[in-house]
């Protein structure tokens, strides 16, 4: 939050409070500001949130603990499939989201430790090559998990998910306030995704300072300095691993709720490299560059679509470059751009793994314990 | 009987292309220690570059025959790769020498991708169809054995492509001097090797060969696409990593090894799993094989020396 | 006397390369222990067998009456050996209070619950940690850089960080890999100071060091090693007399400068 705040340009550095009030107004009326050009653009605010978690997720492997995970999507896809699962006719199961939820983030989690275990020995760029190879295997697998017993339906995927309902009341219908005044889903779902990406955050900002932030921060530093203060580096680095599944598994579940079904094309390496792109270009271990990342690179592609292709046809007479491939194009060049001209990301800030203000504080009350 | 013979000679081919790409693989990461993530992409271009080649070369003598127009594309498709090679090295990787370790790689797979976007803005996304110029029609060597002659090509050329390049690796003054910058980039400069040259060479020369592989799978399969070079190339890697990453010899065994691997696999796997897994599930194969080595045995089949960069 | 770390028959094999053969010594509780011999003598190796960061073909040590784990550095950090690097390593990114606060790491018990929900017990381990880090760096005399990102601290306040990183895991025998090197006189006798400082407050150590006269000067007692072997232990006035000492190292200089 402060980490956004200070991030805005001129009005961070000189005024923090103003900034700090600018940042909470615009998260509560951008689906508004959406909403004045129109329901795609409020459908891609949702998407984007469900990127920014993704990636938040991402950068506490990548960024934090420095471990390059390019299978990432996966454990969006596990979250995904498991709302599907448990929450569509396809077995007739239509449980509740307070269960589907967190076993999709359980699952996920699962998937991350059993992934890890064998894995995170592994050194840097063999661990990121492994991991892809995860992704796809388990793409293969949803693919193909429709014979001879069907589980998965294949790629054509799996219809008509269950949405969101919270006590009763479906968050994916619009409200009919009077005859001429209706709210529009898309804005509950806002709230709804707002909601679990400001969780995430205080979640992540807890961790990074504690002794598990600090001892993630060790390990990508220094993993040998790490060993010799006695961090365990295996069980630390499973933990980041996990914790950074678990939030993929939350995205994927919002994700088949919000889209209503899932399919593997949804989740293939490209999905991975997106997300990857976003933390790399907000600035890896930096909470503030990467949602700023993940909401740019999610936006970019979307403005491109709707103002390239016109501008493209006035002056060329037709289209030389499709949306897809501007799309790709963005991402492939964020990447090799970002590594050459400002590796630290867009928004470079320094993380703060401690708080000094503790010297000054009074001993917490209760049971001072020693 | 047959169908084992069968599986073993279209793991031969298929293992021989992946030994191809494998070495390109492999020699960048000797040299630098990096997985030149782009290399399967260098290999699809070729492939594309050649097809626009012999399409050109049909349509302005049409009385040209098969192999003239193969080698038309050849000769087109290994220089351009070549400069490719040389420009991805020069542009995207040279700076990035002295990085932290994360970010060659991270790069390189921005240049994988960027790869993919150009093919498909120059391409299209569609699949275009490779002329099939030497016959696929296939042979009978062995009672239920089938070989085409593309098949038995692409094996002959690809045993004397690694030949070649066992020469050039161990006989030459170039060789020798690969094998110094590969062993210790800074003795190699003090004594006198121009390391800069001698990393741009090893791109060229991998690229070259990539674009003939490129050529090779195009043909045997008859298409040509813009994502043609993902999965070939990561199982190229694999098979650099099964062999012993950084040992030539040992790319050209993993590539073998991995087709072998795959093709009886695909074959077997369904009455292995009693039905469950099916042949879609041949791709399995690879990234499993991946995983255990790098596990298990991260110098793989022939290497011996522990790599301790990263 | 208590014995704090007893070395038997250490060995350890590099290739074609004995590193240490048969090497045993023992330390006393309160001492300062020096481990010295010319370049390449396996001082540095003996330092990674007992810290774990390798693991030894023969032998073990002994440490507070129970055998130390192999190759497990956390474990033996757990049990009260710390150690600081030849080449400092310190994690860059962090300040210096955040360095300090990450060697206390081991000493600490919050798990991702108590972090989650930043309960009592979590809030005030991670007070009383902030605190002990700022006494530590003042300890060592560089409490003013609290805030300073490590990197840009000067080469001698990086070597004090370090050591003072290594104390804040709580150790019974700290372990120092030539904390003397490339610092100036003044420095020196500085760093002298602060050893005794930390032997005087109840911690063993173990100092590898070249530099003879800060060795001579300062410990109680000295094991000179020799490739790989150990040539000679007592204190420092009759290893300074030592035959095959001054032979070590005299036949040493020749190679070595």
């Amino acid at each position: 939050m402060n980490e956004l705040a200070a991030a805005i340009p001129w009005l961070g550095t000189r005024h923090p409070r103003a900034a700090r009030w600018l940042v909470i107004v615009l998260m509560i009326t951008a689906p508004l500001i959406a909403a004045f050009f129109g329901r795609t653009w409020m459908r891609v605010l949702d998407f984007a949130l469900l990127y920014v978690m993704l990636a938040l997720g991402l950068n506490l492997v990548v960024g934090f603990a420095g471990l390059l995970d390019l299978g990432y999507i996966a454990f969006y896809a596990v979250g995904a499939y498991t709302w599907a699962f448990l929450a569509s006719p396809h077995f007739g199961l239509h449980l509740p989201f307070w269960i589907v939820l967190p076993a999709g983030a359980a699952f996920a989690a699962l998937a991350g430790l059993i992934l890890g275990t064998p894995v995170l020995r592994l050194r840097g760029d063999y661990l990121a090559i492994v991991t892809l190879g995860f992704g796809e295997i388990v793409r293969i697998f949803m693919n193909n998990l429709n014979y001879p017993v069907n589980i998965t339906n294949g790629p054509q995927g799996i219809n008509a998910l269950d949405p969101i309902i919270i006590f009763g009341w479906d968050i994916s219908r619009n409200w009919q306030v009077t005859d001429n005044l209706s709210v529009n889903s898309l804005l509950f779902y806002y709230y709804a995704f707002l909601a679990c990406v400001i969780g995430s955050v205080i979640f992540i900002q807890r961790m990074q300072v504690s002794r598990m932030g600090r001892a993630w921060a060790a390990i990508r530093d220094d993993d040998l300095a790490a060993k010799a203060i006695g961090i365990n580096v295996r069980n630390v680095k499973l933990l980041a691993f996990s914790l950074g599944a678990t939030f993929g598994g939350v995205a994927g579940g919002l994700f088949g709720a919000f889209q209503g079904f899932v399919s593997p094309e949804s989740f293939s390496l490209m999905e991975s490299i997106m997300v990857l792109a976003m933390v790399v270009f907000g600035g890896m271990g930096n909470l503030g560059g990467v949602i700023v990342g993940a909401l740019i690179l999610s936006f970019l592609p979307e403005i491109l679509r709707h103002h390239a292709v016109p501008l493209q046809q006035a002056v060329f007479g037709t289209v030389i470059l499709d949306p897809e491939v501007l799309r790709l194009l963005i991402y492939a060049l964020a990447l090799i751009l970002m590594m050459a001209l400002r590796p630290a990301g867009l928004i470079p800030a320094h993380s703060r793994y401690s708080r000094p203000e503790l010297l000054k504080a009074e001993p917490t009350p209760a049971e001072g314990r020693a | 009987m047959e169908t084992l013979l069968q599986q073993i000679v279209n793991g031969l081919v298929v293992g021989s292309v992946y030994s191809l790409v494998a070495l390109g693989y492999t020699m960048v990461y000797g040299i630098l220690g990096l997985i030149n993530f782009a290399h399967g992409d260098v290999m699809m271009i070729g492939a594309l570059v050649a097809l626009q080649a012999i399409l050109f070369a049909q349509k302005m003598w049409p009385s040209l025959g098969p192999l003239a127009l193969v080698g038309i594309g050849l000769a087109v498709a290994i220089p351009t790769c070549m400069l490719l090679g040389y420009v991805v090295e020069r542009t995207a990787y040279r700076r990035l020498r002295n990085a932290p370790r994360l970010a060659p790689l991270i790069t390189a797979i921005g240049v994988s991708f960027l790869l993919q976007t150009l093919a498909m803005i120059i391409w299209g996304r569609g699949y275009h169809s490779f002329p099939q110029l030497i016959s696929t029609v296939p042979m009978q060597p062995v009672e239920g054995v089938f070989v085409t002659p593309v098949q038995i090509t692409t094996l002959l050329v690809s045993a004397s492509l690694m030949a070649a390049l066992l020469l050039i690796v161990n006989r030459t003054p170039l060789g020798r001097a690969m094998r110094a910058t590969a062993e210790n980039h800074r003795v190699a400069s003090l004594m006198g090797v121009d390391t800069n040259k001698i990393i741009a060479i090893t791109f060229i020369i991998g690229s070259a060969l990539a674009a003939i592989a490129g050529v090779m799978v195009a043909s045997n399969y008859g298409i040509a696409h813009y994502t043609m070079g993902f999965l070939p190339g990561l199982k190229a890697f694999t098979a650099a990593v099964l062999g012993g990453i950084g040992n030539i010899g040992g790319a050209m065994l993993g590539g073998i090894v991995l087709g072998l691997v795959e093709s009886i696999g695909a074959g077997y796997i369904e009455t292995w799993s009693f039905g469950f897994l099916n042949s879609s599930y041949q791709d399995i194969f690879a990234f499993i094989i991946l995983g255990a080595v790098l596990i298990f045995r991260p110098t793989g089949l022939l290497g011996e020396r522990v790599a301790d960069r990263a | 006397m208590i014995r704090l770390l007893e070395a038997r028959g250490i060995a350890k094999r590099f290739g074609g390369v004995q590193a240490l053969s048969d090497v045993s010594l023992s330390i006393n509780k309160g001492e300062i222990y020096g481990l010295i011999g010319p370049n390449g003598a396996g001082k540095t190796t003996f330092f990674n067998v007992l810290t774990g960061a390798y693991v030894a073909d023969q032998g073990e040590f002994i440490f507070a009456g129970a055998e130390l784990p192999r190759g497990k550095p956390h474990e033996v950090v757990a049990r009260g050996i710390a150690r600081t690097f030849q080449n400092i390593r310190l994690f860059r990114d962090m300040t210096a209070l955040e360095n300090v606060m990450a060697g206390h790491h081991i000493r600490m018990k919050a798990n991702v619950w108590g972090i989650l929900t930043q309960n009592r017990a979590t809030r005030e381990e991670e007070r009383l940690a902030t605190l002990r880090a700022y006494e530590l760096l003042k300890y060592v005399g560089i409490e003013r850089y609290a805030d300073t990102t490590s990197k840009n601290l000067s080469y001698g306040d990086q070597r004090r960080l370090e050591i003072a990183r290594a104390l804040a895991t709580e150790p019974q025998l700290l372990a120092l890999d030539e904390p003397a090197a490339g610092m100036n006189a003044t420095e020196t006798g500085q760093l002298r100071t602060l050893i005794e400082t930390i032997r005087g407050d109840g911690v063993t150590v173990l100092l590898i060091e070249h530099d003879v006269k800060l060795v001579m000067g300062l410990c109680d007692r000295v094991a000179v090693l020799d490739f790989g072997k150990k040539i000679a232990e007592d204190v420092p006035g009759v290893v300074q007399r030592d035959a095959a000492v001054i032979e070590a190292y005299l036949g040493g200089a020749h190679h070595a400068h």
